[in-house]
């Protein structure tokens, strides 16, 4: 007998749709006249939406792990990436990404779209240089923005202005490039939407504090990857709204994600995409791994609240001020992004940890997954300091290797073996043997 | 058997029972099997005292492993399969053990042998393994507390040992004494990997280094790669070691220097750990199970 009732997101199929409309606007964007572009999931991107409606964009990361979702078709841009002379301890999202590149592939069917320019921006090594090498592969024009100005507690008026100055160079050098004429009011419309969305993704993983949680990660992962597509998009931030009345309500009803949910928990860093039935392999013990920093705060935006918590960063418009000017608008955005809570420990391990134990802590977890990446090397670096810290404060804690893109470094029944293990620490036996053979 | 086609690797394996103890007077028998990558074990107890144990490499089929060290364990004790009240299976084939009655990871069931072993003081077990390498952090009644395995990678595990010896050509129960017959304590050779240590091993040797020269560098570079993972989770007092390597003086005594701690030392055979918890978690299961039918 389930200790709670479950049932599935009713807004599923629209995150399926939207997912795979977005791809296909990329694609069929210069056929209808349109502007296509490339870059990371963490580039401006409602910078060139001041270009037109008709500006489409692929983001790598999630490209890259869907491509990882394909074995078949992974395992050719690998190695054509690597037939390259690429080495293969590079981030394993822009292996793929070449490797779709140069085959000519697109992951959702057909060619590979090229794209008319990259937008970039400079805080993890890898992703500077991945478009980089798009732009002198596929000779098409290229800018990027540098945004390492340290931790947001040390962000001053200087620091602000380093990046925002760059931001105004970025229109002038799309203006020039596309040879269109710059419109704030899109910018405007889309830093707007961009506050909406990533707050309020903060808002949904907030509501996973509730017992029992109404999400869990591996349906989540499945969620905020719509604001790493396009953060900016009204389309985007109306159905983060429309997904946080739905959590709410399953909120209100007792509506579990995992119905036997006993033990809560949380990960770290991209999960091994070929492998995400190591999170349902979890709930045979009824484990949850309510989230993690990463899917909290890649995209969601947060901040400290006045009581010492840790919640959704409330937005400009939510305090009642009204963005009007291109400067004003570039101003937010820098502010915004540069507290994203991923960004942060690029500087320090030990702000990764506090944030980290700040979760464990409100989010009431019984303990902690490492996922000792070796696809990502900025998410990774420091993850044992992280570890450290979380077992200094008396938190269990486990690590696990893998590759979030490359599945030739996952090795599956030695993590079950670490997880087994894992739970008999916390002392959690399997619910349903029957469940578990036929999953094994 | 000649030098070239002598596997130097291949240690030797072996049974043992008490004969002084009668299976016969016993209200449990409680076992234990222990399916690792490299080798297998099966160990037998009488109302939770040791009786019975072999040892033996492991073959290309794990159920098959399971049930040939079982069958040696209970070689001329008189026992069957069917004398067997409850088995746990352990090890990376625990699943495959088809006479058990339940699977416990290797992990939980060295943390309750290594407690047997070593005594209640013991809190830090460094389980030196065939393909891995494990800490494991217990309680005075050998609960896990925290764990930590080594990555993906065969150094500093017991395949990279006998890897060496075969290179080398040196039976591997004489490598850790031989590499400890040198003059001077040569510089590690590379630990991270074994095949790349392997071929800086036949450069050295190519270079004039005697063979006990270059068993002490990788001994040394096995020891500093555990003392890395050890650091990690941080060793508490007592300390002991388990698995194949814990009778590889070469590498324990180096581990010790550069820990500078002694670990313990144990009557028991460290090569059984995880079978002797596996049949001690079999003994508790059984009673438990006969309370509740009781009820």
């Amino acid at each position: 007998m389930a200790l709670y009732k479950t049932e599935p997101l009713k807004c599923w199929p629209k995150a399926k749709e939207l997912r795979l409309k977005y791809y296909k606007d990329y694609q069929e964007a210069r056929s209808k006249g349109g502007l296509r572009w490339t870059g990371g999931a963490w580039s401006f991107d409602a910078i060139p939406a001041g270009l037109g409606r008709d500006v489409y964009n692929v983001t790598g990361e999630p490209y890259g792990a869907s491509l990882a979702f394909d074995k078949k078709l992974s395992m050719e841009c690998m190695e054509a990436t690597e037939a390259k002379g690429w080495a293969r301890d590079l981030c394993s999202y822009m292996r793929n990404y070449w490797g779709s590149m140069y085959l000519g592939k697109y992951a959702f069917g057909g060619e590979y779209p090229e794209p008319d320019f990259c937008f970039q921006d400079h805080i993890c090594c890898s992703h500077a240089k991945w478009y980089q090498h798009v732009a002198e592969y596929k000779r098409i024009p290229y800018f990027c923005i540098d945004v390492s100005v340290g931790p947001y507690k040390d962000v001053d008026e200087n620091r602000l202005m380093f990046v925002v100055n760059q931001m105004h160079e970025s229109i002038e050098w799309l203006e020039k490039t596309t040879g269109r004429k710059y419109q704030d009011e899109l910018l405007i419309e889309a830093v707007e939407n961009e506050l909406r969305s990533t707050s309020t993704w903060a808002e949904i993983c907030y509501l996973n504090m509730n017992k029992p949680a109404p999400l869990d990660e591996k349906t989540m992962y499945s969620l905020y990857v719509h604001g790493t597509l396009a953060k900016h998009n009204k389309e985007i931030a109306d159905f983060y709204e429309e997904l946080r009345d739905e959590v709410k309500y399953r909120v209100e009803n007792h509506i579990a994600a995992v119905p036997n949910e006993r033990c809560r928990l949380m990960s770290d860093t991209q999960p091994p995409w070929g492998f995400l039935k190591v999170f349902r392999y979890l709930e045979q013990f009824g484990a949850v791994s309510i989230g993690s920093l990463y899917t909290f705060g890649l995209i969601g935006i947060w901040e400290d609240k006045p009581d010492g918590t840790w919640g959704p960063r409330t937005t400009p418009m939510q305090k009642g001020e009204t963005i009007t000017t291109r400067d004003q608008a570039l101003r937010v955005l820098a502010d915004w992004n540069l507290s994203k809570p991923e960004w942060q420990h690029f500087y320090d391990p030990n702000l990764k940890t506090k944030m980290m134990l700040q979760i464990v802590k409100q989010w009431e977890l019984d303990g902690v997954m490492l996922h000792l990446n070796r696809g990502c090397e900025g998410l990774s670096c420091g993850i044992m300091e992280n570890r450290h810290g979380i077992a200094e404060a008396g938190v269990p804690v486990m690590t696990f290797e893998g590759n979030m893109g490359d599945e030739r470094e996952f090795d599956e029944k030695r993590v079950m073996t670490r997880i087994d293990s894992f739970m008999e620490t916390l002392e959690l036996d399997i619910m349903d043997e029957s469940a578990a053979k036929a999953s094994s | 058997m000649t030098e070239k086609t002598k596997e130097f690797w291949r240690w030797k394996e072996y049974n043992w029972h008490d004969e002084a103890k009668d299976p016969k007077d016993v209200e449990t028998i409680s076992a234990g099997v222990d399916v690792g990558s490299v080798s297998s074990q099966a160990v037998i107890l009488l109302d939770g005292e040791l009786y019975a144990y072999s040892n033996m490499r492991t073959g290309s089929d794990s159920p098959n492993s399971a049930i040939n060290a079982m069958n040696w364990a209970m070689e001329n004790t008189g026992l069957t399969m069917d004398d067997l009240h409850y088995t746990v299976g352990t090890g990376y084939g625990r699943v495959n053990v088809p006479f058990s009655d339940r699977a416990i990871t290797e992990i939980a069931c060295h943390a309750r042998g290594g407690n047997t072993m070593y005594g209640p003081t013991v809190r830090t077990i460094l389980d030196m393994g065939g393909q891995d390498c494990k800490v494991i952090l217990c309680d005075e009644r050998g609960k896990v507390k925290n764990f930590l395995m080594n990555d993906k990678c065969a150094a500093g595990t017991g395949r990279g040992m006998e890897v060496f010896a075969d290179l080398l050509a040196v039976s591997i129960e004489e490598v850790g004494e031989l590499s400890l017959d040198v003059e001077e304590e040569p510089p590690p050779v590379s630990s991270t990997c074994v095949v790349f240590a392997k071929s800086e091993a036949s450069s050295l040797l190519r270079d004039g280094w005697s063979k006990k020269r270059v068993l002490a560098a990788y001994c040394s570079a096995m020891a500093h790669r555990v003392v890395s993972l050890l650091e990690r989770v941080g060793v508490e007092k007592d300390f002991a070691i388990t698995g194949g390597i814990a009778k590889n003086s070469g590498v324990v005594v180096r581990l010790e220097r550069e820990l500078k701690l002694t670990s313990l030392k144990s009557k028991y055979d460290t090569q059984i750990a995880g079978a002797l918890g596996a049949a001690l978690f079999a003994k508790a299961l059984v009673e438990k199970q006969r309370k509740k039918v009781a009820q």
